[in-house]
């Protein structure tokens, strides 16, 4: 990683569709190694940026740089450098393994003198041996999904997209495939994640959380976690569960309350006063208390935190 | 809960396709007002599960019952009590909000009077009051998502199956969906919700946990995770993959998993191995910020039942 760190650079960046501003004045960098994630409600924006990253469509305004290279002035260039990997993995069941390479191999431009060894390591990385001539369609999900990675990255690009990789796919398969992408990020492959699946985004080094077009947070899991929150998350037992909802809701200093199961996910603005005082306020509604203690937060209180609150404000310029 | 009657009742059900096993010997129960969860990955038997429980579906073996009535004997009493919601409902994308409600209220025979009250009960709880004109094809997906509940429930049933209803709908739209689930539960509708993504079976009352057609785990989210052997510990550091290398071969590890900015790791006993954790980073000069347990996730219960794949490359 000596070499120039940012891998891809947004500086103020707007796409306007008519009248309707679907990416409003964003700007953010992504290092070479990197796995930076996309967030955000559907209709946020997320596709549109990355369709620009990919050199699809162009900005109405704005710089935005992918591998050194300008993509407004040079999108045939950008595409060479980059794999892309959709949600419905695009392979062809009616085809082998190995039919699946060879037609992305030659679809990315990969040469006959290359093709040989990236085939040997396509196989190897998805865990394919042996499988190499079995049709696409006998296949488990999480081959298919590895083997989709692998004509994805055929071509060794430098930056990597990845569209709900991991949605459905059994929990050991999905750690597998994360793994990969990891080892793949060490060797300096910088990735894009766009998900609304949290935990496909606690595998990300940094998110980026979009809401109407505009980039409303950046940074690690745990910095979200610690600073989008003004207060905390309280763990709150209290029967009956109908009147208790409705009461915590009216709870002074509660944000948010939530059913978990046979208990409630309080947010509230500040943990010490909450604990002091939620006791009191809902014996006073005749209300049965249990335990009331602070848990951490997860990235889906985060995002509704961020995204909620975001929209309540109405849609303030930037 | 104990003590209310059993709302389904599903006994040793199977189904076969071919040589695929979709769903193997399952059963549990699910108590009146309880919402309860089918949760796994694609192919576990959610929705050949759900289908059967429907009554749409003829299981090959077992037998299960659905608010009293038999899914194979009397598949038409079950249909007169559930409402099934399947992954692609059948909303008319040309038809707007008001029309595909008043289109469903018809199919069950729902008196005008009746269909106005409920429709404006279930579009506020929905927060869709204001979009009942609008196209349904030009909805969200979580607006689509609220709709189609919408049109399952417009004749009060007492059983709701749904069939992966949040798939594709954002976090906040799915807090608004769980909302209502809970509205219903609480005036005594019984609700099998399933669902792929693990961290969302954390809300509901008791949860099944399926993989390749068979029950690995079902209990209250709580209760299972307290179960769980061993202990999941959340290193915090800068470095995720060197930490990965650092921990690999210590004593007392059973999983280690690389996130983004740290790694999660299951060791058999967190206050002997907390210590000496701690101790390796420092002696391979690796900067963190936390080492800490951690409650265990669904998919870390997932994962401890299913255990590693032979021959793992992860």
């Amino acid at each position: 990683m000596s070499e120039p760190a940012a891998a891809v650079v947004v500086k103020d960046l707007v796409k306007r569709f008519g009248t309707f501003t679907a990416v409003d004045h964003v700007s953010f960098d992504a290092s070479r190694g990197e796995v930076l994630g996309f967030l955000g409600p559907n209709g946020a924006g997320k596709s549109t940026i990355i369709r620009i990253l990919c050199g699809l469509l162009h900005p109405t305004s704005g710089e935005v740089h992918v591998a050194g290279l300008d993509v407004t002035r040079d999108p045939d260039a950008v595409r060479a450098q980059i794999g892309y990997m959709s949600q419905r993995f695009s392979l062809y069941n009616d085809l082998t393994a190995v039919e699946n390479l060879r037609f992305f191999g030659g679809l990315y431009g990969v040469t006959a003198a290359e093709f040989a060894s990236r085939l040997q390591w396509a196989i190897e990385m998805s865990g394919l041996a042996g499988r190499e001539t079995a049709l696409v369609a006998t296949l488990a999900g999480g081959w298919k999904q590895r083997l989709a990675l692998g004509c994805a990255v055929l071509h060794q690009p430098r930056i990597l997209f990845l569209d709900e990789p991991t949605s459905g796919v059994d929990p050991i398969s999905r750690r597998q495939f994360w793994d990969l992408i990891h080892r793949m990020a060490a060797t300096g492959v910088t990735v894009f994640v766009s998900t609304h699946y949290m935990d496909e985004a606690e595998y990300c080094n940094r998110l980026a959380l979009v809401d109407r077009g505009r980039l409303v947070a950046l940074g690690t899991p745990s910095e979200l976690k610690r600073t989008t929150m003004t207060g905390g998350l309280l763990l709150v037992e209290c029967e009956p569960l109908g009147e208790a909802l409705v009461a915590l809701e009216q709870a002074p200093g509660v944000l948010e309350a939530a059913i978990f199961g046979d208990a409630f996910h309080v947010t509230v603005l500040a943990i010490e006063p909450a604990l002091r005082e939620l006791p009191r306020y809902l014996a006073a509604r005749g209300l049965r208390c249990g335990r009331i203690i602070p848990i951490p937060l997860s990235l889906e209180d985060v995002f509704v935190q961020k995204v909620g609150r975001e929209a309540a404000a109405g849609a303030m310029p930037a | 809960m104990a003590e209310s009657p059993a709302a389904i009742t599903v006994d040793g059900l199977t189904k076969r396709f071919g040589s695929l096993i979709a769903v193997d010997r399952l059963r549990f129960t699910v108590a009146t007002g309880e919402i309860f969860c089918l949760v796994g990955p694609d192919g576990a038997g959610k929705t050949t599960t759900m289908r059967m429980l429907a009554g749409v579906m003829a299981p090959d073996a077992g037998s299960a019952t659905v608010a009293g009535c038999d899914v194979v004997r009397d598949s038409e009493g079950v249909k007169n009590h559930i409402s099934y919601m399947p992954q692609r409902f059948g909303l008319y994308e040309e038809l707007s909000v008001d029309e595909n409600i008043r289109f469903y209220a018809d199919l069950f025979g729902i008196s005008r009077r009746e269909r106005e009250q409920r429709a404006e009960q279930l579009l506020a709880a929905a927060g869709m009051a204001r979009f009942r004109d609008r196209l349904a094809g030009q909805l969200s997906g979580g607006m689509k998502q609220k709709l189609g509940l919408s049109c399952a429930l417009i004749h009060t049933p007492r059983v709701l199956l749904l069939d992966e209803p949040t798939t594709g709908v954002d976090p906040v739209s799915r807090r608004d969906f769980w909302r209502i689930l809970y509205g219903l539960a609480a005036e005594g509708v019984t609700v099998l919700a399933s669902t792929a993504y693990l961290d969302e079976a954390e809300r509901c009352h008791r949860l099944a946990l399926l993989h390749k057609g068979r029950l690995l785990l079902c209990d209250a989210p709580a209760r299972l995770k307290a179960a769980m052997p061993g202990a999941v510990v959340s290193v915090t550091a800068p470095t995720p993959a060197a930490v990965r290398d650092a921990l690999q071969n210590m004593p007392g590890l059973s999983s280690l998993l690389v996130v983004g900015d740290g790694v999660h790791l299951v060791v058999d006993d967190a206050e002997r191995r907390l210590p000496a954790i701690r101790e390796r980073l420092r002696a391979a000069a690796l900067p963190f910020s936390e080492v800490v347990q951690v409650m265990p996730t669904i998919e870390d219960l997932f994962v401890a039942s299913v255990g590693s794949p032979a021959g793992g490359d992860a």
